[in-house]
């Protein structure tokens, strides 16, 4: 059994980065674009601790923590906006919001 | 150990305190003290006072700045006030002051006047303040996202209104995503350098070979981040929608706040990361070309005003990344005269577009600007002189902020770009032409007078005459932005 090295929080982060871009780009429902967002938030809040770990502060923990926060009133402003839509339109399908176009 | 708390960090932070004190009273008043509804439009006084304060408090720090020179240092690092944030604020202000005397009338024509609108105003002015004058990662994330939160709700202000709602969901779900990219940049610029101080985070660049896959991976992350917030092409898609679904007088407030403080925002990263100039240049000076060539080809389509004004407002963005890229003195103070120049002129032509609106009519589509000079001939020659500038033609102010961005690239020996950028001026006459000849040629689309307030009268005149003294003047404002980058 190996130690886990910085190396590894960095793929995993990446890793994390990469399925929550995917999730923001591919899927179709507001929902679950939402959450890819919080996923990306998490491999920045990944990285924030690793590094934070690596050079012994308490800098990366806190900053951590704004970033949690951040993503807490986005995700409330996301759903209220997302509940305002669904009162006028009823869907929540990406596709089906389509009233603004050239 | 230095103190927690000084009185310099106290002088420093006292405008965002007075900023953020007066935007939660606005929201408290108006839920507490103000249920009834004719009592509500006094509201806008608060906000006047709480403007009128922090603009004590900045001119206290200019005068301080004027006395002692230098740059005045808080939070061990992490707030400064220098003559470059200095005159965002300024901005800030002025931009904040013109859009609430607009609001009101604008509002009560939609029928959504609410008090919070004002303090959310307030509060997204709170958060540039932290974007020009934050020099850490930690306070500038949450200083943007303070104005980007604020700018979700405002933009989906109109809650009955379709259009409006998904203007803010498509604007909330890019800005949240491009966020998220921002901030894993930040998290790897953190990591390299070991703090979060900006000027730590540039010895660490520096000291970094340019082939490391991190720094390439930060760069790259924390430019796609920054392109989002000033809609730059190929990350502009959510500027056309958000611009034409929100209230009109949060576009304009969008337009020029969002992207002025995106623009400090970008210029005091893209400064940090100098040391790898060679690395982003090249990047940003397709992004500038790209955001040249879609948002003037996509403007020439247009049939909404305010969609018009959002791919334009695209391709101005272009011109002033290509400032950066020139990366001279002048290039810096070519991007700080044409976000002044570009601050007014815009505001002003979202006025015109929110005059327009009236109790039956949206106003939102060229047609409808159709013989406004017979209908209201000062509105008309109003708008002629801002889109004038928009498209850059002297006398207006429009031109000296090109003149100054091409300059730079010339000083630079970057022809190439600077023809290009001169090209498309003509591409952009075009469009914004459309706009005149509508005014001007075709017959009348709507009777009866326009009814406007006071305060949109104000605004307008500030508005145009900033415009055409800024265009037949500019020694002034040119040497204001010199002085704002020396100190």
């Amino acid at each position: 059994m190996g130690t886990i090295t910085p190396t590894h929080y960095l793929v995993l982060s990446a890793a994390l980065l990469l399925i929550g871009t995917a999730g923001v780009l591919l899927r179709r429902n507001v929902v679950v674009v939402l959450m890819s967002i919080e996923l990306i938030l998490n491999a920045v809040n990944l990285n924030l601790v690793a590094f934070g770990n690596m050079a012994g502060q308490l800098n990366g923990q806190i900053f951590a923590i704004f970033v949690i926060t951040v993503a807490v009133a986005e995700a409330a402003v996301g759903l209220g906006i997302l509940i305002a839509l669904f009162r006028n339109k009823e869907t929540v399908q990406v596709d089906e919001i389509d009233l603004l176009k050239w | 150990m230095s103190q927690f708390y000084t009185s310099t960090d106290h002088f420093v932070l006292l405008p965002a305190l007075l900023l953020a004190m007066f935007g939660c009273a606005v929201l408290l008043f108006d839920f507490w003290i103000f249920p009834q509804e004719q009592l509500r439009k006094h509201l806008i006084w608060f906000v006047a006072l709480g403007e009128a304060f922090t603009a004590i408090a900045l001119f206290r720090q200019y005068s301080f700045l004027n006395e002692h020179g230098g740059e005045l240092v808080a939070f061990n690092g992490a707030l400064v006030i220098d003559g470059f944030a200095l005159f965002f604020h300024w901005l800030f202000l002025a931009a904040t002051l013109i859009v609430a005397l607009i609001s009101y009338r604008y509002l009560e024509v939609r029928e959504e006047h609410h008090g919070e609108y004002y303090g959310i105003l307030m509060l997204a002015q709170c958060g540039m303040f932290f974007l020009a004058s934050g020099t850490d990662l930690v306070t500038m994330f949450v200083g943007l996202e303070l104005m980007a939160v604020s700018f979700y709700i405002l933009v989906g202000f109109l809650r009955t209104d379709k259009r409006s709602n998904e203007a803010a969901l498509k604007y909330l779900l890019l800005g949240a995503f491009s966020s998220g990219f921002l901030a894993y940049g930040f998290s790897l610029l953190y990591g390299m350098a070991g703090s979060t101080r900006l000027r730590d985070v540039a010895t660490a660049v520096a000291a970094r070979d340019l082939k490391d896959p991190i720094l390439l991976m930060a760069i790259g992350t924390v430019s796609v981040g920054l392109f989002f917030k000033v809609s730059a092409v190929p990350f502009h898609m959510w500027a056309p929608d958000a611009y034409e679904g929100a209230p009109t007088s949060v576009t304009a407030f969008l337009s020029v706040g969002s992207k002025a403080a995106s623009f400090a925002l970008l210029i005091r990263l893209f400064t940090a990361l100098g040391a790898a100039r060679s690395v982003w240049e090249p990047v940003l000076a397709g992004v500038a070309v790209l955001s040249l060539t879609i948002g003037n080809f996509a403007a020439v389509t247009q049939t909404n005003t305010k969609r018009l004004l959002a791919y334009s407002s695209i391709s101005h963005a272009g011109y002033m990344l290509l400032g950066l890229v020139a990366g001279n003195d002048r290039g810096l103070q070519g991007m700080l005269v044409y976000l002044l120049v570009y601050t007014f002129m815009n505001l002003g032509a979202f006025l015109v577009i929110i005059a327009l609106n009236q109790k039956d009519v949206a106003g939102e589509d060229v047609a409808d600007l159709g013989g406004l000079i017979h209908r209201n001939p000062g509105y008309a020659l109003l708008m002629l002189v801002f889109l004038l500038s928009l498209a850059g033609i002297p006398p207006t102010a429009g031109f000296i902020g090109k003149y100054y961005i091409f300059m730079a690239l010339v000083e630079a020996k970057m022809y190439f770009l600077a023809v290009i950028a001169a090209l498309y001026v003509a591409v952009a006459v075009f469009y914004y032409f459309r706009m005149v000849r509508s005014m001007f040629v075709e017959k009348q689309e709507h009777a009866g007078p326009l009814t406007t307030s006071f305060g949109m009268r104000a605004a307008l005149v500030v508005t145009g005459l900033a415009t055409l003294v800024v265009g037949l003047y500019p020694e002034p404002f040119v040497r204001l932005a010199q002085t704002s980058l020396m100190r």
